[in-house]
């Protein structure tokens, strides 16, 4: 919004357009950027180059397109006055587009967001009468933001040119918010109520700034205003409810996805295994590490590490989880308070192991280009492509757990030693193969969290910590030895953490959660499914 | 037996040379007399150890070059490193332990607040000496505490002034969202008293903290963007602390909430901060410090150069491949260095007169400014600089002040404090 700021640059800059396309005409393909405008633009004081910038815009061409282009990508640099668009290793210069050497002492020229905006606003302005109509769209919301009654005649222009029926509407809306400030108060009073259709934010903030006492004195148009807004609020207040459900959905998957693992070890088998954290954060190392591979060998593909990480954490995080089975838990099945104390100590090795290893800061991993960012679901409501990914994808763990649990035979034999350990062993079950494979399945589980986790939230040696409480309670408030109970408990959680933060904060939210849990378990000591019949005494 | 001596000093002369070039061997030196002993109280493990570990680290690096250099009053320095690990009343009892069992001549540590206000007592009492190099709320003054990191009106004022400038956007809206706990909480008590004197109702400004270790932000990036829809150009002013920076930017980049509209200053977010961030979405946020690693000026230059080659030699996990330097590393590497010319000053470690031989001390800062300790106040005179996030990770400077500003503890923004004295206790000056 820096654009609207500086309406004496940009009203100028916008005047000129039309000057500007009979100009584009004659000067397409042609290098006229004088050696003094590019200097202007590139270097002194943001005020001096905006100005500049806005005076090479009443004759622009495509050597100005270019310039606004690589100052825009942060590809130009400065040496002695003369600009270079520097792009794959290649210097040409800014004045006449030839190929140069780049001179040793160029240096990068630093947009700040004011200039940027600037920036953005020339290209948009250069962009609204082009012939693609991407490019068109584009433009116009780029302009949303810069409502200014200057930019009036070009708005107009482009009106009567645009064949685009969609976009025309936008258009007006556009029109609309500039005349929302006319000194004629029916144009005032059309303007409001041709934005009061609108469902955006933006228009919302520009009403609510007309309505300052300073700004609209008129009582008439106050109370369209007043009635705008109304509707405006109307139509967002939706968006809101829904970004509530939607970021508890995620929350609960995200718990979902930490607790399942723990609802084989802990809840089936028994283990307080207080180490479930660091077999997460294995998991999301071993992601940075897939990610790594893939960015040195396998570059082009990069995007898609996270798909080839999956089964890898999986197995890592359930390799160490095997071996720790073997090693350490299985002496000590049936001894909680010594499983407790023991797998502890594992997590204090295994952090300090990875602290030692990839050091005590965190270690970026990168969102593949199609998590990053999201989908603009409504004017107010963008869903972030992570997340969605990852409810997505805590479910369908659920399904393959649920599936491995109850329909293949390993599953059975889990069951089968978990409700009854001799029973099970006099039928022939290897009773402690069993036990390795179903601890390192909710290792496994962990890792995957893990790789998830990676996606929304920090990977140092510390992530498994933030998150064993959690785990934690959902398997205890879902009822031990219930994988339903876990999802219900998961997206409990998630959706009733979301709207009391909404309400009292982020702080108090918690704490409230936390008493809410206290009091249940005190209510309910089983959770909310307890286990029936003769196991549940086993 | 003279020639073996002269040879023997030959050689410790090139050894100290090759040292201090490098800045990587072991201290060798033709030190005599007993070492000093210096403390590190740096969390090396725990929450905070991914910002302090990097502390002791250029604290050991530049002991090390003062030692090649032939120590202080001729006397080797020895550190003695010690882990608080991230608890408050640990730090207490590890500060006890250096300064009544190690009888070190003065200790640099402490990150937050709070590790600081525990150990505060025991320097009191024991009359050592800490030097504090991290940026901070403010009111406090202790005679024997230095601040070398910023006070309020060094970081987070000069911040809200340029959002509030043309260039900076003219913000006439501001969230404080931060971490809960006294930083914070004192900052944007501050901030919201300075507003109000520039004429922002309450209504403009929103106040918001999460927990420690905060990592879903969904919920306050939503109210951030209904909140920037209720009027004029909105900024955020963050005081997050610690790792739940990284989940706050990426919601804020997912979500699309851009720097273009909704500008978000940070004053704990440094290069060593955003090294676990993909800082793509984040470029064009802000930041402010009395450094930044991208500052282009000599003496950064070889700062930066010797941080490199003494992280690749000590192999350093992280830093070797890809070594950064920040603010509080620079902090802790003058104060180092004020104190060893404070004691030279004073041809003794002895606290009180290093105390008094510090005020006004000056050095040639990485910053690029001479950085001068006040001859009163304990705090150091240093240049903000403002810089926007840029893809690598690294800032562009696109304000700084025109020189070193001297720091007001207490902040003229908090009632009652017009009558406190810009003197600790018991300092005669």
């Amino acid at each position: 919004m820096p654009v609207s700021l500086s309406c004496t640059g940009i009203a100028r800059l916008l005047s000129n357009i039309l000057v500007i396309i009979l100009f584009s005409v004659i000067a397409q393909y042609n290098w006229a950027l004088s050696a003094d405008a590019v200097k202007a633009i590139t270097t002194g004081e943001n005020d001096d180059r905006i100005a500049a910038l806005t005076k090479a815009m009443t004759s622009p061409d495509e050597s100005l397109t270019r310039l606004i282009d690589a100052l825009l990508d942060d590809a130009v640099k400065i040496a002695d006055g003369r600009a270079f668009i520097v792009r794959d290793g290649k210097a040409i210069d800014a004045v006449s587009g030839i190929e140069v050497p780049l001179p040793s002492n160029a240096e990068d020229i630093i947009n700040n967001n004011r200039v940027r905006g600037e920036l953005d606003a020339a290209k948009a302005a250069l962009s609204l009468l082009s012939t693609d109509r991407n490019v068109r769209a584009k433009a116009i919301i780029e302009l949303k933001d810069a409502a200014d009654e200057a930019r009036l005649p070009l708005i107009d222009r482009a009106i009567a040119k645009e064949s685009d029926a969609e976009l025309k509407a936008k258009l007006q809306q556009l029109r609309a918010a500039m005349l929302v400030a006319s000194t004629d108060k029916s144009k005032r009073l059309d303007a409001i109520a041709a934005l009061a259709s609108s469902g955006e934010p933006s228009v919302k903030s520009l009403l609510q700034e007309r309505l300052q006492p300073s700004a609209e004195s008129d009582p008439e148009v106050r109370a369209a205003l007043v009635g705008a807004i109304k509707t405006i609020d109307g139509k967002l207040v939706w968006g809101e409810r829904l970004g509530v459900i939607f970021s508890g959905a995620s929350l609960g998957s995200i718990l979902l996805l930490v607790a399942l693992g723990l609802a084989i070890t802990y809840g089936l088998m028994g283990v307080i295994n207080m180490a479930h954290g660091e077999l997460m954060m294995i998991g999301a190392y071993t992601t940075y590490f897939v990610q790594n591979l893939f960015r040195q060998y396998l570059p082009d593909a990069f995007d898609f590490y996270i798909l080839a990480a999956i089964p890898v954490a999986f197995a890592v995080a359930a390799l160490v989880g095997a071996a720790l089975e073997r090693t350490v838990i299985r002496w000590l099945y049936g001894r909680p308070l010594e499983t407790l104390l023991a797998t502890w100590g594992i997590s204090l090795m295994l952090i300090q192991l990875v602290r030692s290893t990839f050091g005590a800061q965190n270690v970026p991993v990168e969102n593949p280009s199609w998590l990053s960012g999201g989908v603009a679901v409504m004017a107010n409501l963008t869903l972030p492509y992570n997340r969605i990914a990852i409810i997505g994808f805590a479910f369908f763990v659920l399904l393959l757990v649920y599936l491995l649990i109850n329909k293949t035979r390993l599953g059975l034999f889990v069951r089968g030693v978990t409700q009854n350990r001799t029973m099970a062993s006099c039928m022939g079950v290897n009773t402690a193969r069993i036990d390795t494979y179903a601890f390192a399945l909710g290792a496994g589980i962990a890792g995957l969290a893990g790789c998830a986790l990676s996606q929304v939230g920090n990977v140092g040696p510390d992530l498994g910590q933030s998150y064993i409480v959690d785990s934690f309670m959902v398997v205890v408030l879902g009822g031990v030895g219930q994988l339903a109970g876990t999802v219900y408990a998961a997206l409990g959680l998630g959706v009733l953490n979301k709207f009391l933060e909404g309400w009292t904060g982020a702080v108090l939210a918690k704490i409230f959660v936390l008493v809410f849990i206290v009091i249940f378990i005190q209510r309910r000591p089983q959770g909310i499914f307890a286990l029936k019949g003769r196991s549940a005494e086993a | 037996m003279t020639q073996s001596t002269r040879r023997g000093a030959m050689k410790a002369l090139a050894v100290a040379t090759l040292a201090a070039v490098s800045g990587s061997l072991p201290s060798f030196a033709f030190a005599q007399g007993e070492p000093i002993k210096v403390g590190v109280l740096h969390s090396l493990s725990g929450t905070m150890a991914i910002s302090e570990t990097v502390l002791k680290d250029v604290a050991m690096m530049a002991i090390e070059e003062i030692n090649a250099k032939g120590g202080v009053l001729g006397r080797k320095l020895e550190p003695v490193v010690v882990d608080p690990a991230s608890n408050w009343p640990l730090f207490a009892e590890k500060a006890r332990q250096l300064v009544s069992k190690d009888k070190v001549a003065v200790t640099f540590g402490c990150w937050t607040s709070v590790s600081r206000k525990s150990v505060l007592p025991v320097y009191e009492e024991l009359n050592g000496l800490l030097f504090y190099p991290v940026q901070y709320e403010g009111e406090e003054l202790s005679k024997n505490v230095f601040y070398t990191g910023a006070a309020p009106n060094q970081q987070a004022i000069p911040a809200v002034e340029y959002l509030m400038s043309k260039d900076g956007g003219s913000a006439k809206r501001f969230v404080l969202l931060g971490t809960d706990y006294v930083y914070p909480r004192t900052t944007n008590k501050i901030l919201r008293s300075f507003l109000k004197s520039k004429g922002i109702a309450d209504a403009d400004i929103m106040e918001e903290y999460t927990p420690f270790g905060h990592s879903d932000y969904q919920t306050i990036i939503a109210k951030i963007k209904k909140f920037s829809a209720e009027g004029k150009k909105t900024a955020v002013i963050s005081t997050i602390n610690g790792d739940s920076n990284v989940p706050f930017y990426k919601e804020a980049g997912n979500q699309g909430l851009k720097a273009k509209d909704v500008p978000v200053v940070a004053f704990s977010v440094g290069e060593e901060e955003l090294r676990g961030v993909d800082t793509k979405p984040l470029v064009g946020h802000l930041a402010a410090w009395n450094y930044f690693m991208s500052l282009k000026n000599p003496s950064n230059d070889e700062f930066t150069k010797k941080w490199a080659a003494y992280a690749k030699a000590k192999n350093l996990p992280g830093h070797k491949d890809k070594p950064l330097t920040n603010d509080p590393m620079e902090a802790t590497y003058i104060g180092i260095y004020m104190w060893k010319q404070a004691v030279e000053k004073a041809k003794s470690v002895e606290t009180d007169k290093v105390i008094a031989a510090m005020a006004g001390q000056t050095f040639k800062a990485p910053s690029g400014f001479t950085a001068k300790m006040d001859e009163k106040n304990h705090h150091l005179h240093k240049p903000v600089f403002i810089g926007e996030i840029k893809a690598d990770g690294q800032f562009n400077i696109v304000w700084k002040t025109p020189g070193p500003v001297r720091a007001n503890p207490w902040s003229p923004f908090i009632p009652g404090n017009d009558k406190k004295k810009d003197v600790p206790d018991g300092k005669s000056i």
